[in-house]
């Protein structure tokens, strides 16, 4: 199978391998996939709770070259956006960008369905620990 | 020492063709390229007699007679000839053949096939080592049945079955067999008349012979074994199989068998050593990793492991100045992992991390070793990444996850 020179750089080298602490409340942490699939990622990224800026992001991946570069191209993407810039990222956006083949859009699918685990994660966790802090003064 | 990559260690795959069967290939493609069948010119008698040398070569190395050889385009043909010819000509006899789960797709969809025209077939399941019993196919045998087919040994797993004692049992029944046997001829010693074989599938390419060309062996007596042909035409090959015999793979072909004849035995122990020599530099250096297949009981080349939290495809890639393959189908279309680990019970995630590798003629220690770095380094490489084994780590069972499955 042909991979990209993309793939296959993300795959040599890929960005922002390892785990935050899954307890930071400033950490979401998404877990797709399934063992007996083929593929599992894991993606977490840190957000500043002022800005709702993601200021860092982490992988792993047990999959394909494809999938490997797709998890590492999303934690890429994902510094420096907001949380609703971030879930505006699309699985073919991560197709055209590697040059994914179409048996390897799985892998996209799967990079964008991480994403989107993550930040609903970061966001339960917020809206947990909101209600005491949140509740409006006065009421 | 140095190694010249890409190494090629994909031998159940195809087999370099041997530079000796080249050079007896060679006159045949530009000085003797008459039509065997021509019977009146010195060019036809030439390539006759070559063709007929090669029969013997091929029945030497089986234990057959040359009458009984019948050339093909390759094994899948032969498995077709053998499946569909026997189910044709003894269809008043019965209409069950009886096979087993972990056959090449040449047999299985051969079967299907047969399915489809009203025959029923018996798919034998195998154990955890990937070997059916004669018990087993004793008790599927009915007074319908016309065929066993067992191939001898496995393409993905290297299991050897038990071929002479499912023979034998099939001699008593007076049930015909069938073996496609393109993994075993010239890497271990077959006999079709010890092991009680009616008819042998095998191919060139796989024995360091040319690809596109194979033979059926056909039994001719105890009992003569019939065929419908699949193929009309000139009336070839005892009517068996009609079509101008290709001179030159038919030369290749003999010779590849005359020389594993002439050095299997040591052969077999030198790529059994390279084997051990590899799937030792990487187990022992690797926890959490499982041959499948039987440990003692397979092809002396064959290794074929599973390295858990790892991806199949995903590790290729970082062994990519290696050939082997793997059992997890993202290298398909499909997303399916291998039948064949699946018959075996080897569930779906390790089915997914396991690796193929091959040994063959003209693998070499210093290959071996190379390969072996390569794979200890590129598994702990892909361990640090996956979120599985550091799952593991932190005493997660893995097994009690609710996983999205997609």
């Amino acid at each position: 199978m042909p991979y990209s020179d993309k793939v296959l750089d993300h795959y040599s080298n890929p960005r922002n391998v390892g785990s935050f602490d899954a307890q930071d409340p400033a950490v979401g942490t998404g877990l797709v996939g399934a063992p007996e699939c083929g593929d599992v990622m894991k993606l977490q990224i840190k957000v500043n709770p002022d800005t709702g800026v993601i200021e860092d992001a982490r992988f792993k991946t047990f999959g394909c070259g494809s999938a490997i570069a797709s998890s590492s191209l999303a934690t890429e993407w994902l510094k420096g956006r907001t949380v609703d810039e971030a879930l505006a990222i699309k699985n073919t956006e991560i197709v055209e960008e590697l040059a994914l083949p179409p048996v390897k859009v799985h892998c996209s699918v799967l990079a964008e369905d991480a994403i989107k685990a993550a930040i609903q994660n970061y966001q339960q966790k917020q809206d947990a620990a909101q209600p005491a802090a949140a509740e409006p003064v006065g009421v | 020492m140095t190694v010249q990559t890409p190494i090629y260690m994909d031998n159940n795959a195809t087999t370099r063709t041997d530079p000796r069967v080249v050079q007896a290939m060679l006159p045949f493609f530009t000085e003797k390229y008459g039509n065997a069948a021509s019977r009146n010119h010195p060019f036809g008698w030439e390539a006759e007699a070559a063709v007929e040398e090669a029969r013997e070569q091929i029945a030497g190395l089986i234990g057959a007679t040359a009458k009984e050889i019948i050339f093909t385009s390759g094994a899948t043909e032969s498995n077709n000839l053998a499946l569909k010819g026997v189910a044709a000509m003894y269809r008043k006899k019965g209409d069950h053949v009886v096979t087993q789960a972990t056959e090449h797709k040449a047999v299985l969809d051969t079967c299907k096939r047969l399915e489809r025209d009203g025959f029923r077939v018996t798919y034998l399941p195998v154990d955890k080592y990937g070997q059916v019993h004669a018990d087993q196919v004793r008790e599927a045998l009915t007074d319908k049945t016309v065929l066993v087919s067992v191939m001898a040994a496995n393409n993905e797993i290297g299991t050897v079955q038990p071929i002479r004692a499912i023979g034998r049992l099939c001699k008593e029944r007076g049930v015909l067999f069938h073996t496609d046997a393109v993994q075993v001829v010239g890497k271990m010693p077959v006999d079709v008349e010890d092991m009680g074989i009616d008819l042998l599938s095998l191919t060139a390419h796989k024995l360091y012979g040319p690809k596109g060309v194979g033979a059926l062996y056909v039994r001719k007596k105890d009992p003569r074994v019939r065929l419908e042909p699949q193929i009309d035409g000139g009336g070839h090959e005892r009517g068996m199989r009609s079509g101008t015999l290709p001179v030159p793979l038919i030369v290749g072909l003999g010779t590849a068998c005359e020389i594993a004849r002439n050095e299997m035995a040591e052969e077999g122990e030198r790529t059994f050593r390279l084997r051990e020599r590899l799937r030792k530099g990487i187990m022992d250096r690797l926890p959490e990793t499982y041959l499948n297949g039987h440990a003692t009981e397979r092809l002396p080349g064959n290794a074929n492991v599973s390295f858990a939290y790892v991806e199949g495809e995903g590790l290729m890639m970082g062994i990519k100045d290696v050939a082997v393959s793997s059992g997890s189908a993202c290298t398909s279309a499909s997303l399916e992992p291998s039948y064949v680990l699946r018959a075996l019970g080897v569930g779906d995630e390790l089915a997914h991390s396991s690796i193929r590798f091959g040994v063959g003629r003209f693998t070499t220690e210093a290959e071996v070793d190379f390969v072996s770095d390569l794979v200890v380094r590129e598994v702990t490489r892909l361990r640090a990444m996956s979120p599985l084994y550091e799952m593991v780590q932190q005493g997660i069972d893995l097994k009690k996850i609710e996983w999205a499955a997609h």
